[in-house]
């Protein structure tokens, strides 16, 4: 284990991170950290790493070496999905997966956060104040009037903003989101903005975006990944200056 | 062959003195009793003339006769002169049992005279059947005199075993040293070990020892190399089973339960192209009905297997548990097709004498040919396939569509075709599968059955869409399942196999030679 | 456990309730009565028929318990025949010890088959199995822990799909060669049979044979209460979750070994207790109960009816054994052209089954489309 002061007082520390299957390196030596309550936006071109970075910080993917830390000591990279789920990180994936098959409340319930062992959930009740909770919610991403509706039934917009609401539900120090106004529309992407900064107050947000002017308008500190690794970090003008993140976006 | 024979005739009978005394033993075979009538065998079998021997055979089965002025006639011919001689009055030579064991051993000795070296060969081995100091004798002389060299290897060997039975404890140790290097024989193994356990002499009884643990050494090794054999011809047949299935399932991802029955198909073309050339084909074709059987038994499972992707499978293409239980619906009607049209008994499909027999190795170990014509054709078909796979166009389309379909589509490849078509290749090969498997087992309506599960494990083990590993993988579990037989019998051997590929799959869950990365993960 | 238990009850849904107890007065009350009247009455239900239906009974609980981890969480088990069997060996072995000293050989202890191969003393895994009570507890424990051990290698390792189907298949396929070996002492081909009684009831008996039925009726109802609890629960829609997207429900912090660990291992008992309750009706358990082909049928009875209910492998599992026992009848050549069609027909036509259809029958009349969910694609 390396010395593990530099990751103290951060929510999020991954150095020296690299994951490559059959020779292409999808992460090569990421570095990156994410301190408590902040909102950091990642960018950059297809292939940069993005998505791997988020299955490694999720347990999905093991990273060939590197340390991953949570919250400054705990090891990611020993835990699976559901145990780094319970640590409070969450994550909503590029393309809306909701299950198809449950209610939209149904959905929210099962994010609802609670004890997840199996006999618990077996005799799971749900008491009155969990209830209001989940019609809070209902009513926060707009789906109320579509509450026992199976989610396969929603459109593609719903359904993202059924996913970010089962993040709500989950309660997370951190959550991780890839791509979340993807198919949106202008004013829904607004109203996803507002969202974002309204749940960015007491918690840390990493959002993964293409839309830039999406980006601009969460006006966070901006990191851009070139072939996984970290090429810029910094304000979105600043960033947007630097020549190499230039020359990386428009082509050499 | 004939100079030889009449070199050797000539030879023989360049020596009067001995016909005068060949003569006179002949005349002693109707002497008065039994007991005179053996001595009389006995010295003619000592003079060691060949034409001894047909007066013998005759004597012992009953045609030798005994004319009242004493001549001998055998099937009206004088049995010393071979002229012809009337039988007027004559009557048979009276034998017992004792006279016929004697007959029987002086026969075998005069084998070893036989102008024919395979006679002499065959005399050579008998005589190690009734051992006696006056074989031993026999034998020393007839290897002075003989020409033959693998004749002559035969009665060394033969003359060594006799050996170990002499009372002089000098030629017992020479016969063990003889027969060190040929103590694979059970007979031999059978003499030696009575030597080393109670032979008088402890410098002989040593020398047994040795000479059985040098054998119970190369035994072992010979027992490897068998195990080895019929493991890489087991592995082979899972070899052929599972390449087809590499094809539908490994590349395609088509779980495909009717695989089995495709198999079956192709054994049943084979059986029928072997009864159309019964009936039809001259005689001479009738070795070659495996050529004919092999396209057709590719086009009879292809055109099944076209028919089966575009009329079920396409349908379910993403449901793979669908397609698993769709397909498993097909091969039970394949096999009551298959049970309604042929019968339910088995079918008898015949090996063409090219591939019956086969060469024999050291101590019993046998490669039969039609093991070995299936090794060799198992790995031609996957080298074929593999070829085909990397080179042809079809190849290149086919791994196009199977990695990216939309892309594929969008150039131009007609994807749907190209299903088509692979499904229809993975189901031809395991056709082709069933031509090789009638030739080694019989040919039922579940012949198929009984392969699923096996060639499942196979693609499984070897990893999902790796040929190299489906070779490896049969291989490997085709030898472990031989080398586990002798230990585990048949059956726990194969349980052990399949509970060791379960927990292998734990390792790693995508077998030998796995693909890693997003797209496998997809 | 107070709310837990009303939401077991469910006592809002009144029509549910209706049903099943109409269908429990049917089984438990019609049946029986029809069986009573007299040999040659119009309305008479012949002994065999009572035992037929004690077969069908349980068939559907078998049926039942795949259908819970097939059905609602999309593992589908190929080795349920396995469970099946090993209850129904069991139930066998407490027979055969019951058989005591009136087998051929009047052995006092040991089974016919074990003097006929010379054995001179029980094995250590038959004994215990002279009390009901153990044997009981066996089909049981003796399915759990299979399925347990087998389930946990398997969901750990993230085996899912076909190559879960492809690993159950070969565990029922092995354990069919080991119990075709006569050194297992289960006695080999033949299996167990010649059983005398249960519990000291005379199985010959009719009224032993009604009461073999209604127990598996019971049973059956009980399982079907059980499921319906499971799947009416928040673990029944974590179990839907996984279906349709296990890696997502991972991701929200569940354990998706664990649960699927959970209804396999349940899964498993129902499928013991169902061949526990099969074997004393059929009178004889042996090896081929574990091939293969057996817990490939199991599925299409669940496919048949409409797997993701509870009611569909119950329906399917008597629509199929009903039409089997017809057609082996009148036309055997036909009957694996008619399942082998069954499953291409069910898989093409009717993915939902017979709950599916009538649903979207109902749905029509009421002039309400209904959207087939599409399964998505996954290679």
């Amino acid at each position: 284990m390396l010395d593990d002061r530099p990751a103290q007082g951060s929510i999020l520390y991954l150095d020296g991170v690299t994951v490559s299957f059959d020779g292409f390196k999808a992460l090569n030596e990421l570095s990156l950290i994410v301190a408590p309550g902040e909102m950091r936006t990642v960018i950059g071109p297809n292939g940069a790493g993005k998505t791997t970075m988020m299955d490694v910080i999720t347990g999905k993917t093991r990273p060939d070496k590197g340390d991953v830390l949570f919250d400054g000591s705990v090891d990611l990279t020993r835990l699976d999905e559901a145990q780094i789920a319970n640590l409070g990180i969450g994550r909503k994936f590029q393309k809306p997966t909701v299950f198809e098959m449950l209610t939209v409340a149904e959905n929210l319930e099962l994010a609802l956060k609670c004890d997840r062992g199996t006999l618990a959930t077996l005799f799971f009740m749900a008491t009155s104040e969990q209830r209001d909770r989940v019609a809070a919610v209902l009513g926060t991403i707009g789906l109320r009037d579509r509450a026992s509706l199976p989610a396969g039934r929603l459109s593609h917009g719903q359904k993202q903003w059924l996913e970010i609401g089962m993040l709500l539900m989950q309660d997370q120090r951190v959550l991780l989101l890839d791509e979340p106004v993807a198919g949106m529309t202008d004013a829904e992407t607004e109203q996803t903005a507002e969202l974002l900064l309204e749940i960015a107050r007491d918690r840390s947000v990493v959002v993964v975006e293409h839309d830039m002017e999406f980006v601009r308008r969460l006006g966070a500190r901006v990191t851009v990944l070139h072939e996984g690794s970290v090429l810029a970090e910094g304000p979105l003008e600043t960033v947007q200056n630097d020549h190499r993140v230039i020359e990386v976006y428009l082509g050499r | 062959m004939i100079r030889a024979l009449a070199l050797l005739a000539a030879l023989l009978f360049a020596q009067p003195a001995q016909a005068d005394a060949f003569s006179e033993a002949v005349a002693g075979l109707s002497a008065g009793g039994f007991g005179e009538k053996i001595k009389a065998v006995e010295t003619l079998a000592a003079l060691g003339d060949a034409r001894a021997v047909p007066i013998l055979r005759a004597m012992a089965e009953g045609r030798l006769l005994a004319r009242p002025d004493g001549a001998l006639v055998i099937d009206g011919h004088d049995a010393t002169t071979g002229q012809p001689a009337e039988a007027e009055g004559a009557l048979a030579v009276s034998i017992n049992n004792r006279l016929r064991s004697a007959i029987q051993g002086a026969v075998g000795r005069l084998g070893l005279v036989s102008p024919d070296p395979a006679e002499r060969g065959r005399a050579a081995q008998a005589v190690l059947d009734s051992p006696s100091p006056e074989s031993a004798a026999m034998l020393r002389k007839a290897i002075e005199r003989e020409t033959d060299a693998a004749v002559m290897t035969a009665m060394r060997f033969s003359l060594a075993a006799l050996d170990l039975g002499d009372a002089d404890p000098a030629r017992r140790l020479a016969g063990v040293a003889a027969l060190a290097d040929s103590s694979l024989d059970p007979q031999v193994r059978g003499l030696l070990t009575r030597l080393a356990q109670s032979d008088s002499d402890a410098g002989v009884a040593g020398a047994a020892r040795q000479a059985l643990e040098g054998a119970e050494t190369r035994l072992r090794a010979l027992r490897i190399a068998e195990n080895l054999f019929q493991g890489i011809s087991l592995g082979s047949v899972l070899l052929l089973a599972a390449i087809g299935l590499a094809v539908t399932f490994g590349v395609m991802g088509v779980i495909n339960m009717a695989h089995g029955e495709m198999i079956m198909l192709g054994a049943y073309t084979t059986f029928a192209v072997q009864e159309a050339f019964r009936a039809w084909a001259p005689a001479w074709a009738l070795d070659f009905y495996l050529v004919a059987a092999l396209p057709a038994a590719f086009l009879v499972s292809a055109a099944i297997g076209i028919a089966l992707e575009r009329g079920v499978i396409r349908f379910l293409y993403g449901r793979p548990l669908e397609t698993l239980l769709a397909t498993w619906g097909v091969s039970l009607m394949l096999q009551q097709l298959v049970r309604s049209l042929f019968g339910a008994t088995n079918k008898e499909v015949a090996n063409p004498s090219w591939m019956t027999g086969g060469i024999e190795l050291a101590g019993g170990v046998m490669l039969t040919w039609n093991r070995v014509v299936i090794v060799l054709f198992a790995v031609a078909v996957l080298a074929g396939l593999a070829a085909l796979m990397r080179w042809s166009f079809f190849g290149l389309g086919m791994r196009a569509v199977t990695q990216n379909r939309a892309m594929a589509s969008a150039m131009g490849i007609p994807a749907g075709r190209v299903d088509a078509l692979t499904f229809g290749l993975g189901s031809g090969i395991a056709g082709i599968a069933g031509v090789a498997l009638s030739q080694i087992g019989n040919v039922s309506p579940n012949l198929g059955q009984g392969y699923i599960v096996d060639s499942f494990m196979v693609v499984v083990f070897g990893g999902v869409g790796s040929l190299w590993g489906t070779l490896v993988a049969s291989l490997s579990l085709g030898v472990v399942n031989k080398f586990l037989e002798p230990y585990a019998g048949a059956m726990l051997g194969k349980i052990l196999v399949l509970v060791f590929i379960i927990l292998f799959i734990q390792k790693r869950p995508r077998g030998l030679f796995a693909l890693r990365g997003r797209s496998a993960e997809a | 456990m107070g709310p837990v238990l009303s939401r077991l009850l469910a006592i809002d849904d009144r029509r549910f309730w209706l049903g099943f107890g109409a269908v429990g007065i049917l089984l438990l009350a019609v049946v029986p009565s029809l069986n009573a009247l007299p040999a040659g009455h119009a309305l008479n239900v012949p002994d065999y028929a009572v035992t037929l239906l004690g077969k069908y009974l349980c068939y559907a609980l078998l049926a039942l318990s795949l259908d819970l981890v097939w059905g609602f969480a999309g593992v589908l088990s190929l080795g349920h025949g396995a469970f099946f069997a090993l209850g129904g060996y069991a139930m066998g072995m407490y027979m055969m010890r019951s058989i005591g000293g009136r087998g051929v050989y009047g052995h006092a202890t040991l089974p016919d088959f074990m003097v006929f191969l010379n054995w001179q003393e029980l094995p250590w895994y038959w004994m215990g199995f002279d009390s009901f009570w153990f044997a009981a507890a066996m089909v049981v424990a003796v399915p759990a822990g299979l399925a347990f051990v087998v389930g946990w290698l398997a969901f750990r390792s993230r085996i899912t799909g076909v190559y879960l189907s492809i690993i159950t298949q070969a565990m029922t396929y092995a354990l069919m060669l080991a119990f075709f070996r006569n050194e297992m002492g289960f006695g080999g081909n033949n299996g167990l049979t010649d059983f005398k009684e249960l519990l000291g009831f005379d199985l010959s008996r009719p009224g032993v044979k009604l009461g073999l039925y209604t127990a598996s009726a019971v049973m059956l109802g009980v399982a079907f209460l059980v499921c319906r609890f499971i799947v009416g629960s928040k673990l029944g829609r974590v179990l839907m979750a996984i279906r349709d997207a296990e890696s997502r429900v991972r991701f929200l912090g569940y354990s998706a070994t664990a649960v699927k660990l959970f209804a396999f291992v349940i899964s498993a008992v129902l499928a013991g207790i169902a061949g526990a309750l099969y074997v004393p009706q059929v009178g004889i358990i042996n090896p081929s109960e574990f091939s293969p082909a057996n817990s490939i049928e199991v599925a299409i009875w669940v496919a048949v009816g409409g797997r993701g209910t509870l009611l569909g492998p119950v329906l399917g599992a008597f629509a199929v054994n009903g039409a089997k026992t017809w057609l082996t009848g009148a036309a055997p050549e036909l009957w694996l052209f008619a399942l082998g069609g069954l499953f291409i027909v069910v898989t093409l036509l009717m993915p939902k089954g017979i709950v599916g259809l009538a649903a979207q029958a109902r749905e029509r009349l009421r002039g309400r489309p209904v959207p087939l969910i599409e399964e998505k694609r996954n290679a």
